[in-house]
């Protein structure tokens, strides 16, 4: 008998916390496979954040600093400046990245760190229960937007992986989702571009994933995967915004 | 013969970093210790080492993290709204016992203040100026040979102890000119850093991190920290003694205002008061029983600070039961750094 399925061996066998439908673990696999892949789990240093991600050591078998909330990026340069020899990668949820972590993501793009960005764009702060992100689409209601997110008040949802991609710095920028097979097919071809950036030593490479959240959400687990395919996707297009090396 | 050189302050940290072994300074510019990152911008290079000029000093503490936990040698430095901004990672780094030099070239506050010699950041360093109540070694030099000295010093003590450390001057240390005599670097016998994270390869994972939500691991961890500091008090205190045996009155001062203090005592010698010294140079771990030693011979206590009365506090709470403690000090800023002649009055008034 063949095998055609396995866990990859960057992943511990043991259960994750997320909730049912949360599209974490899924991302935790691709980015495991992506290790598995080039043969790099022994020489990765994982970066985690503060989020529901905070737990990226309990997953993944790889040496892990943990950073404070949205310094994950900083942490990681000066990770990767003293072990330039490691594959080093940041695992960030939108809160983290996109708010209080906004100047430290976009200098270490900006110096075009040797690194690879992972942003788990969910629309909200998971992991306090669900408050407005800057990534919240307009008119969604968290807890601390009831009346739905106001432009006018609160401003437009920010699109990470565009405005990073016009920082020179910046070698790989795309933005996948993994709502459906097809997509997680597509991500797992972007995941390999991304990792073989830092692989080859070609620059700063940023990965942004769209995210089911059902919990903060108020919404089944099938209910909010969908809405990843359809109202999220409209506002956050996948694809590819730079890719110079043409991978 | 030994060499010596004619250096300010702030070079010799960056001399006696290089010559610690530290290869990794993130900062960000603020005065008066930007000649900290201009020389280390200047030299690292060629030692193959790196320099990051960051977008903040959040970023810079956070860069010294990340070093950090792969095991180099690594420093930051800055003056105080700076430190202010470090705050929340060198907590994160004592919660996450992790080796790392922070120079304080304080300057006076609140707010942006002024760019005055300052001691009111004394607090804020010895007292955990973060949130979570733990402590970092806190030296403070008070000449350009111990800005020297120190620096090695406070990069051994990390390692020795996985925590943090900060040299804490002003800008008189920093910016003065003096005669060093560039020491090599000290043997010290420092652990393994087996903890250090390098890529597993194929051993066992490591993790550097400071959240423990086990029942029961949080509150292990800081007695963990606890017994360190505890250990840091019994065997790392150091200060500086000078006349104080005959002594009727002990003057208390740290760095840049026991320099002026030391003339002071000079003068007051001459008009045959008997005054002496005691200079704290460990302000974390405080000399507590040099305090309590001393005055169980000398009953009276003059601390003089240039802040409002901040150390005092942990000498009140070091001397014997029947000591006197007074206080003389005044707010740091533009014209109000002491002279001796007028420390000298304070010593005739509470002789
Ligand atoms: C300095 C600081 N501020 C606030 C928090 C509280 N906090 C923890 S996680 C988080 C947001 C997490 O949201 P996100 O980054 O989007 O990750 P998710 O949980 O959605 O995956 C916040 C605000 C913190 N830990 N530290
Ligand atoms: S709260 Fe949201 S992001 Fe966090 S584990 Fe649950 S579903 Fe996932
Ligand atoms: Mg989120």
């Amino acid at each position: 008998m063949q095998q055609v399925f396995k866990r990859p061996i960057s992943l511990k066998d043991v259960q994750t916390h997320f909730c049912p439908g949360c599209h974490h673990g899924t991302i935790h696999r691709l980015v495991a496979e992506a290790l598995d892949e080039f043969g790099v789990q022994g020489r990765t240093i994982g970066v985690a954040s503060v989020g529901c991600s905070v737990f990226l050591y309990g997953y993944f078998d790889i040496d892990v600093v943990e950073a404070p909330h949205g310094r994950a990026s900083a942490v990681a340069t000066g990770v990767k400046r003293a072990r330039p020899d490691n594959f080093v990668f940041t695992y960030q949820g939108d809160g983290d990245l996109a708010a209080i972590g906004t100047a430290e993501i976009i200098h270490a793009a900006n110096r075009g760190e040797d690194i690879t960005v992972i942003f788990v764009n969910n629309t909200t702060y998971g992991m306090t229960g669900g408050q407005m992100a800057p990534t919240t689409l307009v008119g969604q209601k968290t807890s601390t937007s009831p009346y739905g997110r106001n432009q006018h008040k609160d401003g437009a949802p920010i699109r990470m992986a565009e405005l990073l991609a016009q920082l020179e710095g910046v070698a790989f920028s795309a933005r996948v989702a993994v709502n459906n097979p097809k997509n997680i097919i597509d991500a797992k071809r972007q995941f390999k571009k991304a990792f073989r950036y830092q692989v080859e030593g070609k620059g700063f490479s940023f990965i942004e994933a769209l995210s089911a959240c059902p919990t903060n959400w108020g919404m089944n687990a099938i209910a909010a995967n969908e809405r990843v395919g359809s109202e999220m996707a409209d506002y956050f297009k996948l694809g590819v915004f730079k890719n110079t090396d043409n991978m | 013969m030994t060499k010596r050189l004619f250096v300010k302050g702030n070079e010799a940290v960056a001399m006696a970093a290089i010559e610690a072994g530290c290869r990794y300074y993130f900062g960000y510019p603020i005065t008066p210790q930007s000649d900290i990152p201009e020389y280390l911008s200047r030299e690292l290079p060629r030692l193959n080492g790196e320099f990051i000029q960051a977008e903040s000093e959040i970023a810079s503490i956070n860069m010294l993290l990340g070093a950090s936990a792969t095991g180099v040698r690594a420093m930051t430095s800055s003056s105080s709204p700076g430190i202010s901004l470090k705050q929340e990672g060198i907590s994160y780094m004592a919660g996450s016992e992790l080796p790392g030099v922070i120079v304080n070239i304080s300057r006076s506050g609140p707010g942006l203040g002024g760019i005055d010699a300052s001691q009111s950041d004394y607090f804020q360093a010895v007292k955990g100026g973060g949130h979570g109540g733990y402590h970092i070694v806190v030296l403070a030099p008070s000449s350009v040979q111990e800005m020297y000295d120190l620096t090695m010093l406070a990069f051994d003590l990390a390692d020795i102890y996985r925590m943090p450390a900060m040299v804490l001057a002003d800008s008189v240390v920093g910016q003065m000119k003096e005669p060093l005599v560039p020491n090599k670097r000290p043997a010290a016998d420092l652990p393994d850093k087996d903890w250090a994270v390098r890529g597993k390869g194929d051993g066992e994972q490591r993790v550097v991190k400071s959240l423990f939500l086990g029942d029961g691991e949080l509150e292990a961890h800081n007695w963990k920290l606890y017994r360190k500091y505890q250990e840091l008090k019994a065997r790392e205190c150091r200060w500086e003694a000078c006349q104080t045996d005959d002594a009727d009155l002990l003057v208390a001062a740290f760095g840049s205002t026991a320099r002026i203090a030391k003339t002071a005592i000079m003068m007051a010698r001459e008009e045959g008061l008997k005054v002496g010294l005691l200079r704290p140079i460990t302000l974390f771990p405080f000399p507590e029983r040099a305090f309590l030693e001393a005055t169980e011979r000398t009953k009276k206590v003059l601390v003089v600070e240039l802040n409002t009365g901040q150390m005092v506090e942990d000498v009140r709470l070091s001397v014997a039961r029947d000591a006197e403690v007074a206080f003389y000090g005044r707010p740091p800023g533009a014209g109000s750094l002491p002279t001796p002649e007028e420390l000298l009055e304070q010593i005739r008034q509470h002789y």
